[in-house]
């Protein structure tokens, strides 16, 4: 048997599992929509045309996918390094915070400058905010994935006393926001698409994730750290910065999301920021299994079952939250087909 | 509730009565956990069983008119829910805690669905019971208004503290936890007594939830539970896996958590937010003080994946 026969089984089986899972996930969710009288094929019919089916559906589905995918990278870079890190959704909002405020600082500036800085500060936030779970396992023993949920919420307090309180605008009346950062900051639209640029840096962040991870030297560093770190330690590698490196990547991909959120969407900081992005972020990571290239389609498909939200709520009349269910099956069932691996007769070698 | 007559000296008081009427959940969530790692497992899913827990009493009380049925409601969406964490981490290669994170999300969407119907009607909460009946100050009063479940949270805390010490199936629990070898060896179905613990705590997380949507705050919203669930799991390390200790530990995060209000009430508005994120500091700088990254925490199961070092 050759070594290509046998990475050309794994990729198959790769490709196959969670497929396979998310399938299986869908026809769980079909019954339980059939459970409450509601006819399957219609639903799914609904998610296409939500998600993909029309140019306008593609548009939303994109917008979504784009914050998705980093958010997705906070997850799947600490995973690297053996991390199991759930605070996207803090490192996003503080992120996007921390753009409101320069986007603010700067407005007048020159356009070039204004929306690097922006990221610049997003970047910066969600990198310390991360480090910050990082620093605390490495140094103290403290769970991350506790201490990086904790953070989340401790962040969103924060970001609403900072919105409600010192960084308010007194113009926003019903809903306190920062001030606006202004029209001439925003993204813009990607040529010749009606997505704005978000999609851009997420799509770049990832193909650079992947490089790092697989095809540079740090990268394989942290691999051997995420496989053992007691053997990475003992040959001599500096395991503490190298944690810490891959959660300030992670923690800032997530920041970038915020900054996206603000400068494509809201235009300023305010609630509508918090919007589970972070949370759906580690649904995508797991389903790509941490995979930073598999991260982009899965973010796309995830983003569109959250796009058609809304056409199921107005057309069935479902309640908001179908989309979370929908998601969350497909996460428990995904996990499960974990044990399907080297399980399935076509993908084994023929040796074993 | 005003505190106007008692001045700041409230603050103190409704801590107190917030400390036992907010620390309730923590205890439940606390010690169904509590057994879910002494058997070896950890289940960082019991947020969504807390909310769905909450869900699942709302809506039983409100059609059966009693909140009774709503808390062995809860409790059997619990058992359900832990049960499938449970099964699923049964399986060869399947990963307890990320297992947990899904059913974080997976509990939350499915009470937010199913629990959409619920936001607006009002249903049957529990009663409470006055122990501060012997006071004229009405803040007395209030902050020693106390519910059954309390009651019941402490007699289950000390009924499962001798039961790890002396009951045979308290041993087997913990054996299985400390060491997988040992239990397989004596002869011990190990999947089967995780399964079964993870089932108990979950049932035990749902009837946490159902104080929250039944007594305090006392209705059912998709805000209602921020957390609770989490800071539990932390609760636990801090508690070093003693249930006494979860009693106290509950107490103590329950006082934590209605500070805010309680400043609020005398008229501190400045910094709300701030307070509101107290519980969750307190929990990040008990976790930080607790831990240690050169030795295994002492009283830890040997078996338990959380709190090995890297």
């Amino acid at each position: 048997m050759t070594a290509r026969a046998a990475s050309v089984r794994r990729a198959a089986e790769a490709l196959t599992i969670p497929i396979g899972a998310l399938a299986a996930a869908l026809a769980l969710f079909g019954v339980f929509m059939a459970a409450l009288q509601h006819n399957p094929l219609e639903v799914y019919a609904l998610i296409y045309r939500g998600a993909f089916a029309s140019a306008f559906s593609w548009q939303n589905t994109l917008a979504r996918a784009a914050p998705l995918i980093l958010t997705a990278l906070c997850v799947a870079l600490p995973a690297q390094a053996g991390l199991m890190v759930i605070g996207g959704e803090g490192a996003l909002v503080l992120g996007g915070l921390a753009a409101a405020v320069t986007g603010r600082l700067l407005a007048g500036a020159p356009t070039g400058t204004v929306i690097p800085a922006m990221a610049a500060a997003g970047m910066l936030a969600g990198a310390l905010w991360i480090m910050l779970a990082g620093t605390l396992r490495q140094y103290r023993g403290v769970n991350e994935t506790i201490s990086s949920l904790l953070l989340t919420y401790i962040a969103i307090a924060l970001f609403n006393h900072l919105v409600e309180g010192p960084l308010r605008d007194p113009a926003s009346l019903n809903k306190p926001s920062t001030a606006p950062i202004g029209e001439a900051s925003m993204l813009g639209m990607l040529p010749g698409l009606d997505v704005h640029w978000g999609l851009a840096y997420g799509l770049v962040a990832c193909l650079a994730a992947y490089v790092l991870v697989r095809h540079t030297t740090h990268g394989f560093a942290v691999r051997i750290v995420g496989g053992n770190a007691q053997a990475a330690r003992l040959a001599g590698l500096p395991v503490n910065a190298l944690v810490l490196v891959t959660c300030a990547l992670g923690g800032a991909a997530a920041g970038l999301a915020g900054m996206v959120e603000v400068a494509a969407v809201h235009g300023s900081a305010n609630a509508s920021l918090i919007a589970g992005y972070g949370y759906a972020g580690i649904l995508v990571a797991f389903i790509a299994r941490q995979s930073p290239l598999a991260i982009v389609p899965v973010a796309v498909l995830v983003g569109g079952i959250s796009a058609s939200g809304g056409m199921l709520q107005r057309r069935l009349d479902l309640p908001d939250a179908t989309v979370l269910v929908l998601q969350g099956l497909a996460f428990v069932v995904v996990l499960a087909s974990e044990t399907m691996y080297g399980r399935l007769n076509p993908f084994r070698s023929p040796r074993a | 509730m005003t505190l106007e007559s008692l001045g700041w000296w409230g603050v103190p008081l409704a801590v107190l009565g917030g400390a036992i009427r907010v620390g309730t959940p923590f205890l439940f969530v606390s010690l169904g956990e509590c057994i879910t790692e002494k058997s070896g497992r950890i289940n960082l899913g019991l947020e969504g069983i807390l909310v769905m827990g909450a869900m699942a009493g709302y809506g039983i009380s409100h059609a059966t008119g009693n909140p009774w049925l709503g808390v062995l409601g809860a409790a059997g969406a619990g058992v359900a829910l832990g049960l499938l964490h449970g099964l699923l981490c049964s399986l060869p290669r399947v990963n307890d805690i990320a297992v947990g994170i899904a059913l974080m999300l997976f509990g939350t969407g499915l009470a937010f669905f199913l629990g959409k119907p619920y936001v607006q009607p009002k249903a049957p909460t529990l009663p409470a019971i006055s122990l501060g009946a012997w006071s004229a100050s009405p803040q007395v009063r209030a902050a020693l208004e106390v519910n059954p479940l309390f009651l019941l949270g402490l007699a289950l805390a000390i009924l499962l503290a001798w039961a790890f010490r002396h009951t045979r199936w308290g041993l087997v629990v913990r054996m299985v936890g400390d060491s997988a070898d040992a239990a397989r060896a004596m002869g011990h179905r190990i999947r089967a007594v995780r399964t079964l613990a993870t089932a108990a705590g979950g049932g035990l997380a749902g009837i946490g939830g159902s104080f929250l949507s039944l007594y305090y705050p006392g209705s059912w919203s998709e805000g209602l539970s921020s957390g609770q669930g989490l800071m539990a799991v932390a609760l636990v390390i801090f508690a070093r896996w003693q249930p006494l200790s979860c009693f106290w530990a509950a107490l103590l995060f329950g006082g934590a958590g209605s500070l805010g209000p309680a400043l609020q009430s005398v008229g501190v508005t400045t910094g709300y937010y701030l307070f509101n994120a107290a519980p969750y500091v307190v929990t990040l700088a008990i976790m930080i003080a607790t831990c240690s990254p050169r030795r295994t925490l002492a009283g830890a199961p040997g078996e338990l994946s959380i709190t090995r070092n890297a």
